[in-house]
């Protein structure tokens, strides 16, 4: 049937396509399974029953789930917060809001986690500048795990935002009327619809929350390794950083345990929202909207003050530390130097490196999704709903396992030298690479999806009715009309990979170092004036594409760029 | 110019049978009109003529050749089949001569014929002037003017029409309906329309197929569609009127006067075993008398031109009639009936 509608240059095309993707969603989940299950025998000194038996294994499984458990708490009540008013009121300068409170979700986690540790402590520039440093000996309140749960609080809070933001504006304008014409009182409807009518998503976002903060590398790393208090996914990385591939198995069993709890933690998710998922009926023209009155004023200072917390002063504190000769020196007249931004361009060899190696993976890992969403995404849509939905949650795989889990994956298969050819991957950009396409594959096609099924498949019939063939068609009609969600597909994956931190920080090896990698390294190594000022110039990247992708959205569906509507 | 033909065609997804048996045959030039409620298969069988759903058994052919069966199914992007769709699918991003020139384009028609090709099919559409527009730019009706000049730049053996006017607003469908006759005139293609309004049928084609549930009930032309309804579910589909029960009496044929008062109240619960139609216009309000039938009004209510009255039979049953004067509810006349027609029993 499927076959039967495609001509043969399309049907060799899915094939080769369909292969590829087998290739790289399945083969690394598939080789990290193979080595834990051929890892599990029931002697004693096995490599699992090592892990297993381990204390330092349950230490770390007990305070990943405390960071997490706590950023969970704090990331709903953000974002919650956050969604509803945003969503559901008056407020003004609505976009703006929305998207500073979306940036530290883009952000990447080292320079959030750099941000806050200039902020506090004895060392702090800022605080120094204003003289209010504590003294000198007591420790940086962000060498915790309470430091930790609140930074992964406010990197996933933005995850929770978003899917209640999504429902809030999808629940029909119809429904607060109809409760009115009861006369409810606004609180009243609040409490008896609008939270019972997004409850589903409340759950799915918090989930998402849970599950992004568990595989987390950079914020545990950065706060946690200092004083010791590991995580799993530290603790991955401290075993292959202190012992190398030795302890491969041991690594993958630790990695197996990540995985699981991620995977038990979806399904959950899914339970739960299947569970209390309403079908709404109705219009959706117009969203709910209350009228805050003379409340609005107070609520936009209260979210100003919030977001200038969470956001403004850490980077303010990071901008600061990179315009200070060194850590402990406040910042005036005398001491201000742009010796940190004058080195990252001239002397540091290791700097100019990795910014051009971050720029080439994030350049060509976009480019290379892109050319392969297009046909991807159209033989995807030919494809029966059933199907359909089996292969997008096979390529969602990759993406939603941690990276880290996801770089001992690919270590595994690429440890040793390629067969028949001989060429070894690792230790080079190409395995780097490798994992990018893997774990950025979804992110590129989910736009172009969206804007394909948008399509109206008249469109099509209409070019076939004038005799074009399927390549035409898809040349002259569907790129056309889906390019704006191509380019953006593009752009996320240039954002999001550019800045990559987790998967690199296993895969990289000298003279292959990344940006993410760079600031860890240099901040391990105790030069955070530099780390800070190479993170400066990290977020106005970061802002810059997002203001960029912004630009576009009119052009692009409803749904596509997070921060918009 | 070739007969289009669909023999013993039948179409299921997966476990649903939408059209089951048809055979028809399409006259070159004619202009034929699927008619019927919607899920009632016309579009599925639109969709195979294109080429877009092959057939699950049965054969289409056009001429000698083959387009669709078991064995074998041409593609639609090599049937030079034109067609208009109902959202008109135009593509947003080409202008009309665009859109229009988009089949000369693949089927690499270049130049000043290309030129005077896309120049013709705007001047049959009167949209010379808007060659350089785009679609986002022009009217619903002048939107699907674009589409029908496109689907016949082509000069297409066949055109297919989805629905074409459900997205126009009345006014507008009068003036497209002229359009549509004026292109057909013209082009002398084979057209196959598909729509569920029976009076946009009615005046456009010159036969017309009514389908219900997958099945076709009555080939015919529009005139003996309205007069001579095969059964009572198209009596009661096509025209206004009222189906009554009567005695038993044999189908597909014309009563008069005499034998239609005898089997109208001769009907009682064990003996009303045929249907009959009564259109509106062959009933006769009359002075009493022993020949009339006596009937109560039930409602009459003011449609312009003339009123519409509905009365009750003696034994209840409810009769549609035509009257130039207002008449109180509840109030007794008495009426001939001048003609009726026999219909068949649903299966």
């Amino acid at each position: 049937m499927l076959i039967r509608s495609l001509d043969s240059q399309l049907r060799w095309l899915s094939l080769l396509l369909f292969l590829l993707i087998a290739l790289i969603s399945l083969l690394p989940s598939l080789r990290l399974l193979t080595e834990a299950v051929t890892s599990v025998s029931f002697t004693a000194s096995s490599p699992l029953s090592d892990v297993l038996s381990s204390e330092r294994t349950w230490r770390a499984l007990k305070n990943s789930f405390y960071t997490s458990s706590l950023g969970t708490l704090i990331a709903v009540l953000l974002g919650s917060g956050f969604a509803f008013i945003v969503s559901l009121t008056n407020i003004r300068r609505r976009p703006l809001w929305v998207f500073c409170f979306m940036l530290p979700m883009m952000i990447p986690p080292q320079v959030t986690a750099l941000s806050w540790l200039q902020l506090f402590g004895p060392a702090s520039p800022l605080l120094n500048t204003f003289g209010i440093a504590p003294a000198l000996g007591s420790a940086n309140p962000m060498y915790s795990a309470e430091g930790i749960a609140l930074l992964l609080g406010i990197q996933s809070a933005p995850l929770v935002f978003l899917a209640l933001r999504t429902q809030l504006m999808n629940l029909p304008q119809d429904m607060v009327e109809a409760a009115r014409m009861a006369s409810a009182s606004q609180f009243r409807i609040w409490i008896d619809i609008i939270v019972p009518l997004s409850r589903s998503a409340l759950v799915a976002g918090a989930a998402l929350a849970f599950v992004s903060s568990l595989g987390n590398f950079g914020i545990p790393a950065m706060l946690g390794i200092p004083i010791n208090y590991l995580v799993l996914p530290t603790l991955i990385y401290q075993q292959m950083a202190g012992f190398g591939e030795d302890i491969l198995s041991e690594v993958a069993g630790l990695s197996m345990i990540i995985a699981l709890l991620v995977l038990a933690g979806m399904l959950l998710q899914q339970w739960l929202q299947q569970r209390s998922q309403y079908a709404l009926i109705g219009h959706t023209t117009q969203p709910i909207f209350f009228d805050l009155k003379k409340a609005r004023m107070p609520t936009e200072f209260a979210l100003g003050m919030v977001l200038s917390f969470i956001l403004v002063i850490p980077l303010i504190g990071l901008i600061i530390s990179s315009f200070v000769p060194a850590l402990g020196m406040p910042l005036n007249s005398n001491t201000f130097t742009l010796n940190a931004y004058v080195e990252m361009v001239s002397n540091q060899g290791s700097t100019a490196r990795a910014f051009v190696n971050s720029g080439m993976l994030a350049f060509f890992t976009a480019m290379v999704l892109m050319l392969v969403c297009l046909p991807l995404g159209y033989l995807l849509m030919r494809l029966p709903m059933r199907v359909r939905s089996v292969v997008a949650s096979l390529i969602e795989v990759p993406y939603a396992i941690p990276g880290i889990v996801l770089a001992i994956a690919f270590i595994l298969l690429f440890a040793k030298p390629l067969p028949i050819i001989n060429v070894s991957l690792y230790g080079t950009l190409g395995i780097i690479f490798l994992a990018y396409l893997s774990c950025f594959l979804s992110v590129c096609l989910k736009p172009v999806m969206t804007a394909m099924s948008l399509l109206d498949a008249s469109l099509e019939e209409a070019a076939q009715l004038a005799g074009a063939n399927s390549i035409q068609r898809l040349m002259h009609i569907i790129l056309p009309l889906t390019a704006p969600a191509f380019f953006a597909g593009g752009l996320l994956v240039f954002l999001i990979s550019i800045n990559e931190l987790t998967v690199s920080a296993l895969l990289w090896s000298a003279g292959n170092e990344t940006l993410g990698v760079l600031i860890f390294n240099l901040d391990e190594s105790g030069d955070s004036v530099l780390a800070s000022a190479i993170s400066v110039l990290v977020v106005l990247l970061v802002a810059s594409l997002m203001a960029l992708l912004s630009l576009l959205a009119p052009r692009l569906p409803k749904g596509i760029i997070p921060w918009h509507d | 110019m070739a007969r289009l033909i669909l023999h013993n065609v039948c179409k299921q997804f997966s476990e649903q049978r939408v059209i089951n048996n048809l055979n028809l045959s399409i006259e070159p030039g004619s202009f034929v009109a699927l008619l019927g409620p919607s899920g009632c298969g016309k579009s599925t069988i639109l969709r195979m003529l294109a080429g877009f759903e092959p057939v699950s058994s049965g054969e289409i052919r056009h001429g000698e050749r083959c387009l669709s069966s078991e064995q074998q199914h041409v593609p639609t992007e090599a049937r030079n089949f034109g067609m208009v769709f109902q959202s008109y699918a135009l593509w947003p991003h080409m202008t009309v001569a665009e859109n229009v020139g988009y089949p000369l384009k693949i089927k690499k028609i270049k130049g000043v014929e290309k030129e005077q090709r896309i120049k013709d099919a705007l001047s049959v559409v009167e949209l010379e002037d808007y060659a350089n527009r785009l679609p986002s730019q022009l009217s619903g009706g002048q939107r699907q003017r674009v589409a029908l000049a496109r689907s016949l730049v082509t000069e297409p053996d066949v055109v297919l029409f989805d629905e074409p006017l459900a997205n126009l607003d009345r006014h507008l469908r009068a003036t497209m309906e002229a359009t549509f006759r004026a292109f057909h005139k013209r082009t002398k293609a084979t057209i196959v329309y598909v729509t569920h309004d029976q009076s946009e049928a009615m005046s456009l084609a010159d036969h017309i197929a009514v389908l219900h549930k997958g099945q076709l009930v009555q080939w015919a032309t529009p005139e003996e569609l309205y007069n001579t309804p095969k059964n009572t579910w198209l009596a009661n589909f096509i025209g206004r009127g009222s189906v009554l029960k009567v005695a038993a009496i044999e189908p597909l044929q014309y009563v008069k006067t005499d034998t239609l008062h005898q089997i109208v109240q001769m009907v009682n619960a064990s003996a009303a075993t045929s249907s009959i139609l009564i259109r509106p216009h062959d009933i006769q309000f009359v002075e009493e008398n022993v020949d009339a039938l006596s009937v109560q009004v039930r409602t009459c209510i003011f449609r312009g031109e003339r009123y519409d009255v509905e009365l009750i039979l003696n034994d209840g049953q409810a009769l549609l009639a035509y009257s130039e004067y207002p008449m109180i509810e509840g109030s007794k006349h008495y009426v001939r009936l001048i003609q009726a027609w026999a219909l068949e029993e649903d299966v």
